[in-house]
């Protein structure tokens, strides 16, 4: 299988921030490769070199077999980018701007219409509306629109679902997984660790550095520890009472249950009774899989030692 | 029975000739955490601009920590604390001189606003801190401080807005574990998110959809009554028409 993107050792910093360290990974032809990390961690910093909108102090990198330093200018024709802002113009309708970026790139909306129709026909009937009057929803189709009508062999999206409801966070994913089908790797960032799931790989970054690269089954299986979802009606006394344990090793609230880790890998013995001793009677305890989010806080507290 | 802070009876707002809260009615109580959800564009900034002051609804009934929101709006601005993820200190001010600065705002004292520092710089560990400026501090340090900038005047309600976004899982419970303690002392916790694993750790959730609740109630109980596992397939059911 091809590489869409190799990179090796990227390195950079603004000032005397450090925003990437020894950067190394890389992408295969037609895979969703997803950046799971909070802000800051460097992934805007890192998708803006790798559209060649910014060049690395140290490293080496290249995409679709090109030179990321010496060949930007071939290069640009064949990425598609939907940076994390709102890029379009506003007070242009929204067939305006999908014609405008289908003539900087040298082509036609007919031309290539077959790759966008499954997201263009929902903001269709609005062609003649403002960019800028469109709801968030509409805004992001029209942009990924506007971002694969060239065609692109890597389409670069940074953060396409920050701020967007969970309904239409999965509507986003759906369409993603569609342009699988024509061949388009697809480099996406989020803060939100529940999408992983919906990548072929993933890295996890943090404070410029990589975590973790893998597929999102072989990252939750990297937990190194029994993990157990522990729930009772009071939530913030459940907390309380399971750190003050003295056999607790972690303890996190996961929606409506607090994750666990105890010495030893098992439930310790006198765990209930010190959980009622603090006024918690109705505890369930079951052995759970840890999730992308469980390697991530895991990952996060070896890295900070 | 427990008091109401937030009172909302037959609340409509509309701008020309849309309707973008239609009809909704819910109270708040004291020292509760109320999740307050629904997909983009539902209402869900209107409301929160009309309970905590800044624009007057179209009929019905508000009233936020005593007072009507209709015809006491700065009365109701000086009683409640907000807090966004986009705006809430200035970046080119020090720790010690936003604090100040809101101190001011909010109309404390010289005197008090001395001590309030000086307990809200101890609470969160950030004497190191004082004398930095907004821009130096991380994203999550910044929150904190924030919401801590919030709850300075004592207000009995604050409205926090997408607190977490984009923070990291780790500071995300630290920021919730500092919205437990504070509605254990009484206050009252109003916030969105579109984490649905946060909707989780609220009271009480409701969803809009369209202008209007569709659902209000328990985590636990939303989750019986349409039969899903969690909070978001909950909000995945019924978020959108």
């Amino acid at each position: 299988m091809g590489k869409t993107i190799e990179t090796s050792g990227i390195g950079k910093k603004f000032g005397t921030t450090t925003a990437l360290e020894d950067i190394s990974f890389s992408v295969n032809e037609s895979e969703v490769f997803g950046f799971i990390g909070p802000d800051g961690a460097g992934k805007t910093t890192l998708f803006r070199i790798i559209t060649t909108l910014l060049l690395p102090d140290t490293g080496e990198i290249s995409v679709l077999g090109k030179n990321c330093r010496t060949e930007y200018k071939a290069l640009r024709k064949e990425i598609g980018y939907m940076p994390g802002r709102f890029s379009l113009y506003h007070d242009l309708s929204v067939e305006e701007n999908l014609n405008f970026y289908a003539t900087v790139f040298g082509t036609t909306v007919s031309e290539n219409y077959d790759l966008i129709s499954d997201i263009y026909s929902h903001i269709e009937p609005f062609r003649k509306r403002p960019a800028g009057k469109l709801s968030g929803g509409m805004k992001q189709k029209l942009a990924l629109s506007c971002a694969l009508i060239h065609k692109p062999g890597l389409l670069v999206l940074d953060e396409p679902t920050t701020g967007v409801d969970a309904v239409s966070r999965s509507e986003f994913w759906d369409m993603l997984g569609k342009l699988k089908q024509h061949n388009i790797t697809i480099l996406v960032s989020t803060p939100y660790m529940d999408e992983a799931m919906r990548c072929d790989r993933v890295a996890l970054i943090q404070n410029g550095r990589l975590l973790a690269i893998d597929s999102p089954a072989k990252i939750r299986a990297g937990f190194s520890r029994k993990l157990f979802s522990i729930k009772a009606s009071g939530k913030y006394r459940l907390i309380t009472a399971l750190r003050s344990f003295p056999l607790t090793i972690t303890s996190f609230p996961f929606g409506e249950s607090v994750h666990v880790t105890f010495k030893d890998d098992i439930v310790p013995t006198g765990l209930n009774e010190h959980l009622i001793n603090n006024g918690i009677s109705d505890v369930t305890i079951n052995e759970t899989k840890a999730g992308i989010e469980d390697r991530f806080l895991e990952l996060m507290e070896t890295a900070g030692r | 029975m427990r008091n109401t802070v937030i009172s909302v009876e037959n609340l409509v707002k509309k701008f020309g000739s849309f309707t973008a809260n239609d009809n909704l009615s819910f109270e708040v109580y004291e020292g509760e955490i109320f999740g307050f959800l629904g997909a983009n564009g539902a209402g869900k900034t209107t409301a929160i601009r009309i309970l905590s002051g800044l624009s007057a609804p179209t009929s019905g009934k508000v009233t936020v920590a005593g007072f009507d929101a209709g015809k006491q709006a700065e009365l109701i601005k000086r009683n409640i604390g907000y807090m966004c993820q986009k705006f809430s200190l200035y970046e080119d001010l020090t720790v010690k001189e936003n604090i100040t600065l809101y101190g001011g705002i909010y109309g404390l004292s010289r005197s008090l606003i001395v001590s309030r520092i000086g307990v809200l710089l101890d609470r969160l560990r950030f004497r190191a801190f004082e004398n930095r400026l907004i821009s130096d501090l991380p994203l999550g340090l910044r929150q904190k401080l924030a919401f801590s900038v919030a709850l300075l005047h004592e207000p009995k309600i604050v409205f926090l807005d997408e607190p977490t976004g984009g923070v990291d899982p780790i500071t995300r419970r630290q920021f919730w574990e500092m919205i437990y303690e504070t509605a254990a002392m009484g206050i009252t916790i109003f916030v969105t998110t579109h984490y649905m694993d946060e909707a989780e750790y609220c009271d009480r959730i409701s969803i809009m959809s369209e202008g209007k609740i569709v659902a209000l109630d328990t985590p636990d109980n939303l989750k019986k009554k349409y039969n899903a596992e969690t909070v978001e397939d909950v909000f995945i059911k019924i978020a959108r028409p």
